[in-house]
């Protein structure tokens, strides 16, 4: 197992240096510079201050420079905050995205495995058709449509909660809610599809003619084997969370990393949106291997494979 | 024996489930209006999309404006049409990126079989871990917002899944009867590629790109409503939304019915791509 976790480890190295790269001299294309868009600025100041940070230099030094400057876990100053470097940033906008992040995950992993392991023992009755049928709208609402409609119904029409901003308690709730559902309904759709696999197996025919209680071969025996799609599928959801919280940030006015990223990638703060990519592409990384790692302690046979 | 054990992709097949199934039924009409509405949104929508009357401002739904106006006194109906138009446009183009690059890579791959195949599946398994909506928002910057980008950038991020499917099925069909009669015969390897094993998975794909077409208009709404896919005053779904969004503590009406609309689209869509799944 360990020898499999440094294996990914090492894999990642290579991958996060493909992303780097790539992201690096991708956004050197980008039409404009940093600072064209500063009012004052006449051609000279512009000159100077590209001057200033290095950027006049050849495009191959610059990158050979920012590699030398991540090796030393730096990523140097921001070009459009000035007096900011790109770390302190990171580290003051991403804890608010990553307490987003979670609380969405872990509500769509709650919502998804219960409304499916739900829906399956209905099974086709009418109860199961209308839960299948929730969790088929919910995939149907995605966060740019629900968040909007979620706040015109909870926070203009029934004052519940405030609409924008991330000052009090409860502000998280309709984010965090707006980022889940649609997980949660796909989540709550792996479950359902896999418990009903699983039910026509042997394994439970056997644990049932032995006379164990129907809870305990559902909730234990079948549980286990049901929820491993869904241990699978939370890697790509992290992902999706993450990048979900770019549109979800900027609905509710939050001051986290996903809205900071799409205008620093409009701003062309080269320095920053390295740093964002670096961040996010390591933080998707780490839920693979983490939601394998779930796996391969959960399924014997995978955990042989590794 | 079973030389040509053909599963072939059968229309009539995909018709039978869809009929079999009411709500499906339902759905492919549905889409099939909204379809045919938005291709001829030139002809039947009342106002040009980019129509404007400053002093009408936001109006509620009212006789002339079936579904009202927008803050710059645009028909909604029509920008919603238009703006169907451009989704739709996005769901197939890029679905058909998607289904090139899936099929091709995926093919290739089983076909290859052995360490080429297991490099190219793990390529795929390292693509399938990688944040690909930066890079399509990057790209977007990169090469400006064109709409003809947006469909590529999109299905160049979609394929994976349908690379994962054609792969397991060549696997699957390179081992019968009739590809080994195909090469005994002195068929070449592309030509058992393209007349023996192809023509078998056009059920599949028909069926997984059916499912890819929602989630890939999906995609366009979420970089539109970001404000990076389609550019104004050309509305598509996702800006349309976006900017009901803004506007929707005073015009209520201006988020509720392209939401809906997108919703029902995408409803309606996975309810199809569903019931062609079903065995």
């Amino acid at each position: 197992m360990i020898k499999y976790i440094i294996k990914r480890i090492l894999e990642a190295i290579p991958v996060m240096f493909v992303i780097i790269t790539a992201v690096f001299f991708m956004v050197r294309f980008v039409p404009g510079g940093p600072f064209d868009r500063e009012r004052s600025a006449s051609a000279e100041t512009i000159a100077a201050l590209n001057a200033y940070y290095g950027l006049d230099k050849p495009l191959f030094e610059q990158y050979l420079g920012f590699l030398k400057n991540l090796s030393r876990g730096e990523l140097g100053p921001s070009y459009k905050y000035e007096g900011w470097t790109v770390n302190e940033i990171l580290a003051e906008k991403a804890a608010v995205s990553l307490e987003l992040g979670c609380a969405a995950l872990v509500a769509a992993a709650l919502m998804g495995v219960l409304l499916g392991l739900a829906a399956a023992a209905f099974g086709r009755s009418a109860w199961g058709a209308i839960l299948s049928g929730l969790s088929l709208l919910g995939i149907c609402l995605p966060s740019f449509v629900l968040g909007p409609l979620l706040i015109l119904l909870l926070a203009i029409k029934f004052r519940c909660f405030n609409a924008v901003g991330w000052d009090s308690a409860s502000d998280i709730v309709l984010p965090a809610l707006t980022l889940a559902l649609f997980y949660a309904a796909w989540i709550a759709r792996l479950m359902r599809r896999a418990v009903s696999d699983e039910l026509s197996r042997g394994y439970v025919r056997t644990a049932r003619a032995k006379g164990l209680p129907p809870g305990k071969v559902y909730f234990v025996h079948i549980f286990k084997n049901a929820v491993q799609p869904v241990v699978s599928y939370l890697g790509p959801a992290a992902a999706g969370l993450l990048t979900g919280s770019f549109v979800v940030e900027t609905i509710f006015q939050i001051p986290g990393l996903g809205r900071f990223f799409v205008s620093s990638a409009l701003d062309n703060d080269y320095t920053m949106i390295m740093g964002c990519v670096i961040l996010y592409a390591a933080f998707i990384i780490f839920f693979n291997l983490l939601a394998d790692i779930a796996l391969a302690a959960l399924n014997p046979k995978v955990a042989k494979q590794l | 024996m079973n030389i040509d054990s053909r599963e072939s992709f059968a229309p009539a097949s995909a018709w039978r489930k869809i009929c079999s199934d009411r709500v499906a039924f339902f759905a492919l009409c549905f889409v099939a209006v909204c379809a045919v509405l938005c291709a001829l949104a030139d002809f039947v929508a009342p106002f040009h999309y980019a129509a404007q009357d400053l002093k009408l401002g936001a109006v509620p739904p009212c006789g002339e404006h079936l579904l009202g106006t927008d803050t710059l006194g645009r028909d909604l109906l029509s920008r919603l049409l238009y703006g169907g138009r451009i989704s739709y446009a996005v769901g197939l183009l890029a679905t058909a990126v998607a289904v090139l690059i899936g099929v091709s890579y995926g093919l290739l791959s089983g076909m290859c079989g052995g360490k080429i195949d297991a490099f190219m599946m793990r390529v795929v398994d390292i693509a399938y871990s990688l944040p690909f909506t930066i890079f399509v928002i990057l790209l977007m910057l990169v090469f400006g917002r064109s709409v003809w980008l947006v469909f590529i950038a999109i299905g160049a991020v979609e394929w994976l899944t349908m690379a994962r499917i054609v792969r397991g099925m060549t696997l699957d069909i390179k081992g019968r009867q009739f590809v080994e009669a195909a090469e005994a015969l002195g068929e070449s390897k592309l030509g058992i590629m393209l007349r023996h094993i192809l023509p078998n998975l056009a059920g599949v794909i028909f069926v997984c790109a059916a499912l890819t077409v929602p989630s890939v208009m999906l995609l366009e709404a979420f970089l539109s409503f970001l404000g990076l896919g389609v550019q104004a005053p050309l509305p598509s779904l996702g800006s349309l939304v976006k900017d009901g969004a803004e506007a929707m503590e005073d015009a209520p009406w201006l988020l509720v019915f392209p939401a809906v609309f997108f919703s029902a689209t995408l409803f309606a869509l996975n309810r199809i791509g569903e019931a062609l799944s079903e065995k």
